[in-house]
């Protein structure tokens, strides 16, 4: 049952996006968040989409998989929707007993609708595309000149990298614990949240204690290999731009530009 | 041949919270030859971990010298090219694997030796190769087999070409046939490469191609020998709290019903053999 989380979800491939070098991804999701929340027209939406559009279709991501993903976080979005619809005063266009629903309202909520759909759809296409590896050597590279003022920007490349790769490993524990338990009586299922909670205590404990000896043996291990901080470290698949990132980045910029336009001269 | 370790009057004792000793190793006196195939065996507690880890630095003696290839584990220096001289593969492959795909993990020893890219990519092909798991170079670990996981912790360990390997007990979380594999693939690495091996178990089988066996009970060796010189002694080894392979086993039950056989057949095959023999 925990085996579906779709947490940092990478779907390997060889396509012009899943080739673009981590650091130009993310300097576009920057870009197209930008973008997106520049838009104050509706028809300024539409680079933002054809551009997401775009790059689905061209990483051969399914529509499927990006809409699934977004089915935890959809309760939210229709909850944002709807405060904005019934919540936003201005010029009432229908009145139902004591909601009413103006035109600001309408605009508003189907602003946010789209604003935070296209915010997660984008940053899912970052994941999706991207080895989780590649992400943390892209933000160490860009975050680089951080160092300088003393942040270890190295040490939290390789806490995020350690913790993603751990993921996996803990989730199928906490499925060994869970079976262990439940085979025994234990009951995840029913009760309230308090009795929810107090049943995953038991889960959690053993979970703990395993994680802090794991940790101790990996540091152990990590010692063996050398490992003593990112001073003088280099790396097998160094980070390098090519023409398809050049691509791309004048692709972000057309994006930011014609969202711009679109705000001073569209509808 | 030279000695790649050396080992004089080592003494380790644990101290936790309370002040509490633990003598964990009493005075180990031991060389490993270079090229040579190591076998440590002991119960549970008998110190095994605890001289492993003192063979690379992790820990240092309270008492006595540690000599790895003539440099002093304890001059902290020197730490770094100790261990590339002696790699380290332990018994949990989850805890010691690093990176998301197999590549990437193989590639973290040399990283962090400040190799440039292109030699750790020709080392980390060529190390995967040697653990026969080039073909899942970019899969990720956590959907491999035991076996695989731990063949794929060795090859990041022979990526930064050690002259020793240590493994304590790499095999213990392993089905049988990841067991094999992981033997299969150590005993080539030790032929075909000459790396010296030391491997820590409590799996009979894996003692029987050694070339020397030492056993350890409490802290200190009491037994060291090739196989067939320690396992002749069965007596002995059971004092100390150990089985003996189930060939040697058998010739032993043999001979004390009067049976004329050498101790010395460890394998199944020289073992029907001789039992063959002396029937006939
Ligand atoms: N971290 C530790 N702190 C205190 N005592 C320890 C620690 N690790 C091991 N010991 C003790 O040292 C002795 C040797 O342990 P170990 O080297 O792990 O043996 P083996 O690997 O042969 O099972 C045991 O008595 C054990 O209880
Ligand atoms: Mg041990």
């Amino acid at each position: 049952m925990l085996k579906n989380i779709t947490l940092g979800q990478y779907f390997p491939g060889n396509t012009f996006v899943h080739r673009l070098d981590p650091r130009t991804k993310l300097l576009i999701i920057v870009v197209y968040i930008v973008a997106l929340f520049l838009v104050d027209k509706i028809t300024a939406y539409l680079p933002v989409i054809v551009f997401l559009a775009i790059s689905v279709m061209v990483s051969k991501i399914k529509l499927k998989s990006l809409v699934s993903g977004m089915k935890p976080l959809f309760v939210i979005i229709v909850i944002t929707a709807i405060i904005n619809l019934f919540f936003t005063s201005g010029e009432p266009i229908v009145k139902l007993w004591v909601v009413t629903i103006t035109k600001e309202g309408v605009r508003a909520a189907v602003f946010m609708l789209l604003r935070i759909s296209l915010l997660i759809m984008g940053t899912f296409m970052l994941t999706y595309t991207t080895a989780p590896m590649q992400l943390t050597d892209g933000l160490e590279s860009l975050l680089g000149p951080l160092k300088k003022i003393k942040m270890p920007v190295h040490e939290l490349a390789m806490m995020m990298s350690i913790a993603l790769r751990f993921i996996p490993t803990l989730i199928e524990e906490t499925d060994k614990i869970m079976n262990a338990q439940k085979a025994r009586g234990a009951d995840f299922e029913t009760g309230g949240l308090v009795q929810k909670a107090k049943a995953m205590l038991p889960l959690l404990i053993p979970l703990f204690i395993s994680a802090f000896r794991r940790a101790d043996e990996l540091a152990t291990a990590m010692e063996s290999r050398c490992y003593s901080g990112g001073e003088g470290r280099t790396k097998m698949k160094q980070l390098c731009y090519g023409a398809i990132d050049v691509t791309a980045g004048a692709a972000a910029i057309v994006l930011l530009a014609m969202v711009i336009l679109l705000n001073t001269f569209g509808i | 041949m030279s000695n790649i370790i050396e080992i004089r009057n080592l003494v380790f004792k644990y101290i936790n919270d309370e002040e509490l000793e633990t003598v964990a190793l009493d005075g180990i006196d031991l060389n490993i030859e270079e090229g040579s195939f190591v076998v440590v065996l002991g119960h549970n507690g008998s110190g095994k971990s605890t001289l492993a880890k003192h063979l690379n630095g992790i820990l240092q003696p309270t008492e006595g010298t540690v000599l790895v290839a003539g440099m002093d584990t304890r001059d902290e220096k020197l730490m770094t090219d100790i261990r590339r001289k002696v790699g380290m593969v332990f018994q949990n492959p989850d805890n010691q694997i690093v990176a998301n795909v197999v590549e990437d993990d193989v590639a973290f020893g040399p990283e962090n030796l400040g190799i440039e890219s292109e030699e750790i990519r020709r080392r980390v092909d060529e190390a995967l190769k040697a653990v026969d798991m080039w073909e899942f170079r970019s899969h990720a670990p956590h959907l491999l087999s035991g076996g695989q996981k731990q063949r794929v912790a060795i090859a990041g360990v022979i990526a930064m070409r050690p002259h020793c390997i240590v493994l304590d007990e790499p095999t213990a979380m392993l089905d049988p046939v990841g067991r094999a594999e992981v033997i299969e693939t150590i005993m080539r690495l030790n032929k075909e490469q000459g790396i010296t091996v030391v491997l820590i178990t409590h799996h009979m089988s894996e003692t029987i191609d050694a070339d020397r066996l030492i056993v350890m009970a409490d802290g200190r060796i009491i037994d060291d020998g090739t196989p067939q010189q320690v396992f002749a002694n069965v007596q002995k080894l059971r004092d100390a709290g150990l089985s003996v392979p189930e060939t040697t086993q058998l010739i032993f039950e043999l001979r004390k019903e009067g049976v004329e056989l050498p101790l010395s057949a460890l394998s199944v095959d020289e073992c029907a053999e001789s039992i063959f023999k002396a029937f006939a």
